[in-house]
């Protein structure tokens, strides 16, 4: 293998697990609001460490290859893009923060159902798969990616609707439930940070930017 | 042949249909269409024997120094083919000038070699030619390093000197299509910066066409890049679009340097 190549697999590589974090944060944040687990919480914090040191990283792997590689076409849209998916995954990291530290700040719950726990997991779903589709160069997979951000967007709008309402009903949650607003827009804000790196691997894999459809006069799919 | 697609502004300067071209048995270019704008620099990149270089050639039909040599199709400038019968090929030549890869100053001063062209041509006024000589020099932006020592041999200047030079005696003689084989290859790289500064500055009223084995060079200097191999054009573009997004894996390969 070409010493190139190998230095852009050491770059993909970096970015999975930087994205494996990132997943790993996720799932402790979703199980940290569930139980609620002030230990898992802390966890979460604690590996945002870890992202902010895989940004470093891998931003100067890019900026190596761009100096020193003079890369073109698929090679040069792939390092472009990756120094686009590093701060996408870091600030992933962040909002997670954000939520693990109101864990102790939103029980007991206010709303019935499992609509909260579900915008977390839709969204932890959507950047799961979103960095399969840059793993896997599967566009298909990043055009689906970009197509579940409505679903997340309108699970958003019903949930601040719902806390709307219950603090309207009830004064006594309103604390609660102004961090609770705070948290889904967190997970809201998150699933554009997938939409974000999907739209990342399609200009990838196929050379034109998908971002701001209307601009291109396409119809938003 | 994949051709650009933009809106292009700029008359087609130069246009080959169909060309061939064999040094005796060999065929060295086949099957050639494309059209060149003018005021455009054309980038022409591909591995070595691809039939860069002779394609060059054929534009002021220097090859024809060379024996044994049969080129078919249709090769245009302005409309007007160029291997009819009736062309003044010397005009041609004037018209169409060239650069080499390696700086080849004539053993004369600095000044005689920029006024051999316009000599040739019949100019005699020895102020006309010093206009002529000093205008070439400007616009190869060589006046002021040399305006004080033009007597002196161009063999006692800088490599990327002399070939600055071979320019304003190309330029001398107001040619219309610069054609630029390799012009950088034996260049140091603050040499090479001036040469690319000049082709942007003299592409406002030239057409150029660079032959260039360095991939950062054509992109960084041209318009259009095509991209020929075995004799062949295999796509033709827009260079940013060469070097970002080319349609053809072949190309691709190439640029990215995985060919072969």
């Amino acid at each position: 293998m070409r010493q190139f190549d190998t230095e852009l697999k050491e770059l993909r590589e970096g970015i999975m697990a930087m994205a494996g974090v990132a997943e790993e944060m996720l799932e402790l944040t979703i199980q940290a609001l569930a139980e609620p687990s002030q230990a898992k919480a802390d966890q979460v914090n604690h590996l945002d460490r870890r992202m902010d040191e895989w940004e470093l990283k891998l931003d100067q792997q890019c900026i190596d290859l761009l100096a020193l590689r003079n890369p073109a076409a698929s090679d040069l849209r792939r390092i472009a893009s990756s120094l686009k998916i590093i701060p996408e995954l870091e600030r992933i990291g962040d909002h997670c923060c954000n939520i693990a530290r109101r864990v102790g700040m939103v029980h007991p719950p206010i709303l019935a159902g499992n609509d909260l726990e579900r915008l977390g997991t839709e969204t932890r779903s959507m950047v799961r798969r979103a960095v399969d589709a840059f793993v896997g160069n599967d566009a298909a997979l990043a055009h689906a990616v970009i197509l579940s951000d409505d679903s997340v967007d309108a699970l958003y709008g019903k949930l601040y609707r719902d806390l709307l309402r219950s603090m309207l009903a009830d004064p006594l949650c309103i604390e609660r439930a102004s961090h609770l607003i705070l948290v889904i827009k967190n997970w809201e804000r998150i699933a554009d940070q997938a939409t974000n790196i999907a739209e990342e691997v399609l200009f990838i894999l196929e050379g034109r930017s998908a971002k701001h459809p209307y601009l291109r006069g396409d119809s938003v799919e | 042949m994949l051709t650009p697609t933009l809106p292009e502004t700029k008359p087609i300067k130069l246009s080959v249909r169909d060309m061939a071209f064999s040094y005796g048995p060999k065929k060295i270019l086949d099957g050639l269409s494309m059209d060149i704008h003018a005021e455009r620099v054309t980038a022409i990149i591909g591995p070595s024997g691809c039939g860069k270089s002779t394609f060059l050639k054929c534009f002021n039909r220097i090859h024809e120094v060379a024996a044994d040599v049969d080129v078919s199709g249709d090769i245009q400038i302005d409309g007007v083919d160029i291997y009819r019968g009736g062309i003044d090929v010397v005009d041609l030549r004037r018209r169409v000038g060239m650069v080499f890869q390696k700086p080849n100053p004539f053993p004369k001063s600095i000044y005689e070699n920029v006024a051999f062209g316009p000599r040739l041509f019949g100019v005699k006024d020895r102020e006309t030619l010093d206009g002529i000589v000093e205008d070439a020099l400007r616009k190869a932006a060589l006046w002021d390093e040399v305006k004080d020592r033009l007597k002196e041999s161009a063999s006692g200047m800088s490599g990327g000197q002399q070939q600055r030079l071979c320019i304003a005696r190309a330029l001398a003689v107001n040619p219309e299509v610069l054609l630029m084989d390799e012009p950088c290859s034996a260049l140091d790289p603050i040499a090479t910066s001036k040469i690319e500064d000049l082709i942007s500055e003299l592409k406002e009223s030239l057409t150029i066409v660079i032959v260039t084995h360095n991939m950062q060079q054509a992109a960084r200097v041209s318009d259009y890049t095509a991209f020929f191999w075995l004799g062949r054009l295999v796509e033709m573009d827009l260079t940013e679009r060469i070097f970002t997004t080319p349609k053809v894996q072949m190309t691709e390969d190439y640029i990215t340097g995985r060919f072969g």
